[in-house]
């Protein structure tokens, strides 16, 4: 909403500095959002007179104009308007001077190699009108003598834009804003004397309202002028307008915009010689179309709210209006409409349709139903003032009648949300001032809630309009007590903190990439999951919530080498989606591992990230989050994402059917449509969601302590086995074989070729064998290598390698 | 002069003169040899007079005792001597880089989070979740806004489906929804979380971080909001007062409602944050409205409380100087090692929030 103190002050009478308004609008809730002076610069544009013209030497369509501009040099301005001509009154704007429409400074500039010392200026450049052929034309009899001087008023006052919540529509008019300022205690609000409509003529267009079913009307008041002569406004009206950043269009439409703004009641005129036999209200019709005044066609669905004649659809009520109607200069007879239309009502039309406008922006926040009379009247005596004419009497066709809402309101109720009291005297004179009506019951205040608050309904709204006149800076601090009876943060929480900050110590930097993804990328990453579409992305790019996270990863990865960074880890962890409901959603850690491990060092030997270095970290991790790795079963089966021979994927616990991780090499095709260039490209996926929750946390009691101080023994053992025997199951069958006697197991060689049999290997395995009772002897030892290789060649198929 | 005190001078002076290792072999296999000098000296003892044995024998363990240490000392001396020599010789440049490392960061919102969580920890709130899909009625009908009401036009939404059922949150707040609906009052949570809102430039992105607080009991007011609030913004941007300005707004989910700004001001191109009479907005709240209250069952007679729901990436932005929103969500590396956290630098209420 842009006002400016001057408007302000047509309802207020005050003492107030334009400073301290502004100070005070924001503390009671109509936050100022920008003050701007829009007259600065204005005595940039001056009337001035053509003197003479001369066609362009390097131009057909421009002239060279010898403007007198009240200076005693004639100023050589470049113009391409037809209706540039001697003796032509127009507006010149100097150099430097910022041109309304465009906000762009005028500069001295050569126009195909003539210096124009400044523009004449049309009504469109200036925001006057919509005129943009030609340059304006102002009436020689009243400008000749004024040339020179500055075409616009001086106004001192500044445009003012506040912020309106949208439960506030009565601070939508210049009048609502007033009585807020006033209720706060500076200043008064003034009383006008509604101004009577004494006509005696009849308002003799019948207006119908249908009876149907959710018509979004339920008054329409009219009222008819004749005999008017429609022109431009006066300049007080206009200087109004263009106050608050509104073009001036023509009397009949300035002064229903002024009414608009300054009591925030929409009108709308009609010529009333363009409408057939009378108007009805009623639901509109499936394909109807009209031609509204944005000269845009409109088609319409069922039961939208129209004004219509007996030829069609002359507008959609409190939305905007029909092109066959609308008021020219030429209308002879007006029609005035003051109505009110249901906020649902406008909003779904709208909504559907598409269109935006100030009528609809007020009517779908509530416009006060008992300001059609008042509106009218001043509307249309405005209109007779400025374009003559005779009114009729107002005519109001209504379905349903409007009831005050009442409410009780108990006092104590302020104390009890604010914490802090006023006095009852207080209570009262606030609510009077903002035009409650009040009666004291006992206890209670029984309140007449003003016709122009839609907002208020119970309780705590009047308390709402209590505190905010009285000052939010009167609430009472009350610190905080630091006590805690429930632990801040769930065992899940805990497991994502701890994974988080795991995974980042680890080397990787962790980012933050959007929820969704383009579904390009997403297609290499869904695995089993169906694409979850979003119906109105920012772009298409964006289009596709993500089914994992490797899609933005990949792409953010790519970016960064190519800014030329060549080995880099980062990590996201946040949700992945496997369906559009509410929930289903997995939270993951998701890392990306590319290029050298050691890259130009003077002392490690120069080698790709690899497969084994990523296990680490998500093993590592996991360890560390308190989950035993003896226990990790690792298998083959993974995503087609991942390299099929060389990713794992990773259990908890053998029979375990969640998957906690998956491992591994990036599936190189993926490099390859992606065209991401690195020498290697690791990952992994961790599965919170899917990680059982430690029973015990880390910080409950650890188990019982237990060592043997007995002999340890080393035993080594090189088994050979086919090839796609995995060591897992070695390590399973050894550790199987004696779990109170194997302590530890150790690979520590893995060979392949010279001196073994092709598709075999040879794995080397150390084994440490500890009793807690004794000391072993040789021959309990030698029954426990002869056991480890039996059961290992047994069920692994193995051979010792003697 | 006696045969001992013969052998003892002569062999001190010989062992104080430079010798080396072997020298020093020869001088004790002289002396202790199997039939050294001292040796010798010992098989003697029993052909000594009797009155004269007591002193012979003990005179010559002195003089054993004394020319076996000096022997000793100068071998180990030797020793030492050749180590040293041999270290010396080992000598590498420990000025050559160490074997290479890479560091980790923690995301400045992750950090910033973090860092709300435990502010808030201290004063008993603890975390709660809602998911990132919602549904239409607990991201708006549920909070008091419901369809066709204009508050939702400030919320540029993404959907799931044409019926507008299914949609992204476009704020934290539905985790009040859930929360209340799930437990029984009193409610004392905070949730961070990501939010969505279909609106790209340079000051908004598609997806950014609130988080949501929200304190029902019996008798919470507005006091209480404000003492909340002053405690939190003090504690996050560590300082020891606060310029704090609460200013009537309007949400559909609070009644009364308020904005809340801070004081700040520009030194030297840098924000300073409790100070200067510039006003920032960083943060919206108010009292629970009963019609919330009412859609998750809870009695808005016996209970009342507050509620409020602020940025976290502009309050990260703020605390650490960061001017680009977007920045945030581009993942370039110079930027995350640049703002971003060690991994360690956890922030805890016992040793500080930041290092």
């Amino acid at each position: 909403m842009k006002i400016t103190f001057d408007w302000l002050k047509d309802h207020l009478s005050t003492n107030l500095k334009e400073e301290k308004l502004l100070e005070l609008l924001t503390n009671i809730g109509l936050e100022v959002e920008s003050v701007e002076n829009l007259s600065l610069g204005n005595e940039l544009f001056k009337v001035a007179k053509i003197v003479n013209t001369e066609k362009h030497p390097n131009a057909d369509r421009l002239k060279v104009c010898d403007v007198n501009v009240g200076e005693k040099d004639l100023k050589k301005v470049v113009c391409g308007a037809n209706n540039a001509r001697k003796g032509l009154i127009t507006i010149y704007a100097t150099p430097g001077a910022i041109i309304p429409k465009t906000k762009i400074k005028l500069v001295e500039a050569k126009i195909r190699g003539v210096t124009s010392k400044g523009m004449l200026c049309s009504g469109s450049e200036l925001n006057l009108s919509d005129e943009s052929d030609g340059i304006i034309e102002l009436p020689k009899s009243k400008y000749e003598k004024s040339i020179g001087k500055s075409y616009f008023s001086k106004s001192k006052s500044n445009f003012i834009d506040i912020s309106i919540t949208p439960n506030r529509p009565d601070c939508l008019g210049v009048r609502g804003i007033a009585r807020d300022v006033a209720a706060s205690g500076f200043g008064r609000l003034k009383y006008f004397k509604e101004k009577k409509n004494k006509s005696k003529a009849k308002q003799n267009l019948k207006v119908k309202i249908n009876k149907e079913k959710n018509l979004g009307c339920n008054t329409f008041g009219s009222c008819l002028i004749t005999n008017v002569k429609n022109i431009e406004s006066p300049q007080w009206l206009k200087d109004k307008l263009i106050s608050i950043g509104q073009k001036p269009i023509s009397a009949i439409v300035d002064i229903t915009n002024y009414i608009m703004i300054d009591i925030n009641r929409p009108l709308h005129a009609y010529d009333a010689d363009k409408i057939e036999k009378g108007i009805v209200v009623r639901n509109s019709k499936l394909g109807e179309k009209f031609t509204a005044l944005d000269n845009k066609v409109y088609k319409l669905e069922n039961g939208m709210c129209v004004i219509s004649d007996s030829e069609g659809v002359l507008g959609l009520g409190g939305i905007i209006g029909g092109i066959r109607s609308g008021t020219k200069f030429n209308t002879k007879n007006v029609l005035l409409e003051a109505a009110y239309f249901d906020p649902k009502s406008i909003r779904n039309t709208a909504k559907k349709l598409n269109i935006d406008t100030d009528a609809k922006f007020r009517f779908e926040r509530g416009i006060d139903p008992l300001s059609i009379e008042d509106g009218l009247n001043k509307a249309a005596s405005l209109i007779k003032e400025i374009c003559g004419g005779e009114i009729s009497k107002i005519d109001i066709q209504k379905t349903e009648i409007y009831k005050n809402k009442t409410i009780k309101f108990d006092p104590h109720l302020f104390e009890q949300i604010t914490g802090f009291k006023i006095s009852i005297k207080e209570i009262l004179k606030i609510l009077e001032d903002l035009g409650f009506g009040i009666k004291r019951d006992k206890k209670f205040l029984k309140l007449i809630i003003p016709s122009w608050r839609p907002d208020i309904s119970q309780g705590v709204d009047i308390v709402e309009e209590l505190v905010r006149i009285t000052g939010y800076d009167k609430i009472k601090t009350v610190n905080p007590i630091k006590e805690r009876t429930k632990s801040t943060l769930t065992k899940s929480q805990k497991l994502f903190h701890f994974l988080q900050r795991s995974i980042a110590s680890k080397g990787y930097l962790e980012v933050i990439t959007w929820s969704f993804t383009d579904s390009n990328y997403n297609d290499f990453f869904k695995d089993k999951n169906k694409e979850i579409k979003i119906i109105n992305p920012i772009s298409s790019e964006l289009g596709v919530l993500r089914n994992s996270i490797y899609s933005n990863l990949i792409m953010y990865m790519s970016k960064n080498l190519d800014r030329g960074f060549k080995d880099l880890s980062i990590f996201e962890i946040g949700p992945i989606f496997t369906g559009s409901n509410p929930g289903e959603q997995n939270t993951v850690v998701c890392g990306l591992s590319a290029g050298k491990k050691y890259r130009l060092s003077w002392i490690d030997k120069e080698r790709n990230i690899d497969v084994y270095d990523i296990k680490k970290n998500v093993v590592q991790s996991l360890v560390e989050a308190g989950y035993n790795s003896d226990k990790f079963f690792i298998d083959r089966e993974t995503p087609n994402y991942y390299h099929p021979g060389k990713s794992g994927r990773l259990f908890l616990n053998r029979g375990k059917d969640q998957v906690a991780a998956y491992f591994g090499e990036i599936h190189p095709n993926i490099l390859k449509k992606t065209d991401l260039k690195t020498e290697s490209l690791m990952g992994f996926e961790i599965f919170i969601d899917n990680l059982e929750l430690p029973k015990k946390t880390l910080n409950d009691q650890k188990t019982k302590f237990i060592v043997s101080d007995y002999q340890k023994s080393e035993r080594d053992f090189a088994f050979i086995v086919d090839k796609d025997v995995s060591s897992q199951d070695l390590i399973n069958a050894i550790s199987n074989v004696d779990q109170n006697l194997i302590s530890n197991i150790k690979i520590f060689d893995v060979y392949e070729g010279e001196n073994i049999p092709e598709n075999q290997k040879s794995i080397a395995i150390s084994v440490s064998i500890q009793s807690f009772e004794k000391t072993l002897n040789d021959s309990d030892l030698e029954k426990i290598n002869k056991s480890i290789i039996e059961t290992v060649e047994n069920k692994t198929g193995a051979k010792i390698r003697s | 002069m006696s045969d001992l005190k013969k052998i003892k001078d002569e062999f001190l002076t010989k062992l104080k003169g430079k010798l080396n290792l072997s020298e020093i072999n020869e001088i004790k296999s002289n002396l202790f040899g199997k039939n050294g000098l001292i040796s010798s000296q010992f098989k003697k003892i029993g052909s000594i007079a009797k009155n004269e044995r007591k002193k012979f024998a003990s005179d010559l363990n002195n003089i054993k005792d004394e020319l076996q240490n000096l022997i000793d000392y100068k071998i180990n001396e030797i020793q030492n001597a050749e180590i040293n020599e041999k270290l010396e010789k080992e000598k590498i440049d420990v000025t050559l880089p160490e074997r290479s490392f890479v560091r980790g960061k923690i995301h400045p919102v992750s950090q910033t989070i973090d860092k709300i969580s435990s502010i808030f920890s201290e004063i008993g709130f603890s975390v709660e979740e809602g998911p990132d899909v919602e549904n239409e009625y607990n991201n708006f009908t549920a909070l008091n806004t419901p369809d066709n009401h204009p508050a939702r036009d400030m919320h540029d939404t993404f959907y799931l489906d044409e019926k507008k059922e299914k949609l992204l949150r476009t704020h934290t707040s539905p985790v009040q929804i859930r929360t209340m609906l799930k437990d029984k009052p009193p409610f004392k949570i905070i949730a961070p979380g990501r939010t969505y809102r279909s609106d790209s430039d340079q000051t908004h992105a598609p997806m950014f971080h609130q988080v949501e607080g929200l304190h029902i009991d019996k008798n919470i007011n507005m006091g209480n909001l404000k003492g909340c609030l002053n405690y939190f913004i003090k504690e996050f941007f560590e300082v020891d007062k606060i310029k704090m300005r609460f200013r009537p707004s309007h949400f559909p989910f609070t009644e009364p409602s308020a904005e809340v700004d801070i004081g700040y001001k520009i030194k030297d191109g840098k924000i300073i944050i409790g100070e200067g009479d510039k006003w920032l907005e960083i943060l919206g709240c108010g009292m629970v409205h009963p019609n919330v209250l009412k859609n998750v069952k809870v009695d808005p007679i016996k209970f009342q409380g507050y509620a409020f729901g602020m940025g976290i990436d502009r309050l990260a932005m703020l605390k650490y100087g960061i001017n680009d929103l977007r920045a945030f969500f581009d993942c370039d590396y110079r930027w995350l090692n640049h703002f971003g956290f060690d991994p360690l630098d956890v922030p805890t209420n016992y040793r500080g929030l930041s290092r």
